[in-house]
């Protein structure tokens, strides 16, 4: 008896948690589809808050996650037509160094003065895409 | 063609350093530099996140960060929500994606600069020079 009730509780739990997964694979499929996105910054977040991870294991958990979610939603938008193959390769390539050089720089750098920076190109962006 | 070359080096290497992912420059570099329209630069980021995440994800394998099980029940659970979410995005015109997008970097810049701002204020707190300050660092 008091097995069977520890034995749902358990089942209980994990489906509770199931169910966590699930929202926060819906919210960031929405939020990647919609936006073009990968979703890291609504995964991440979920992951701390909802299931108690640390930063680092939400971050590299979510990258995981990210490589079904915008494989899937790309398949989607090529199925749309709105796809362009070259000009893909010739931004992710590069970028696939550029993250490893930044995961090496990190230790290395002012984290904070790039940020700023970074902050700065994203306002701007933001500036001219309204303007367009 | 060079400049989306520079772009994509530039959003792997603050993507790697900041953790705010690479799709947030792509976008606008896509639209801004090659003249995609929103839709296309949207769909065309989501195909070059791919292997940038495949690269980060095994990466962090190494260092134990990835829970396998929950990385895959999210990505898995994540279908329906990315075909409505793509769905939608085609369902509205260039112009209002274009400004939700916008809307979208401004509040990440925000949030990035309000991160900083908390690290410095923690640093200074507990009596640490905060590094930003000091040439030596």
């Amino acid at each position: 008896m008091a097995c069977s009730v520890a034995e749902s509780h358990h089942a209980s739990e994990l489906s509770a948690r199931t169910l966590k997964l699930a929202a926060i694979g819906t919210a960031a499929g929405l939020f990647s589809g919609l936006f073009g996105v990968g979703g890291g910054s609504v995964i991440v977040p979920l992951l701390v808050l909802w299931l108690g991870y640390g930063e680092r294991e939400a971050t590299g958990t979510s990258l995981a996650a990210i490589v079904f979610i915008a494989a899937v939603a790309a398949a989607v938008q090529a199925a749309y037509g709105n796809v362009r193959v070259l000009d893909a390769a010739l931004i992710g390539v590069p970028a696939v160094g550029g993250v490893l050089l930044g995961t090496w720089l990190q230790q290395r750098a002012h984290v904070q003065v790039i940020a700023l920076l970074f902050a700065a190109v994203l306002v701007a962006s933001a500036v001219e895409l309204v303007l367009q | 063609m060079i400049w989306l070359i520079l772009i994509g080096l530039a959003a792997g290497v603050l993507g790697g350093m900041l953790g705010v992912g690479g799709g947030v420059l792509f976008v606008p570099g896509l639209v801004i530099v090659a003249g995609l329209t929103q839709h296309e630069a949207e769909a065309t980021s989501l195909l070059a996140i791919v292997p940038v995440a495949l690269v980060g994800a095994i990466s962090q394998d190494r260092y134990g960060n990835v829970r396998h099980r929950d990385a895959l029940l999210v990505g898995l659970l994540s279908v329906v929500g990315a075909v409505g979410g793509v769905a939608l995005a085609n369902a509205l015109s260039g112009i209002v994606l274009r400004v939700a997008f916008a809307g979208l970097i401004l509040l990440i810049a925000f949030q990035l600069v309000r991160r900083v701002l908390g690290e410095r204020a923690a640093l200074s707190t507990a009596g640490n020079p905060v590094p930003g300050d000091d040439p030596m660092v």
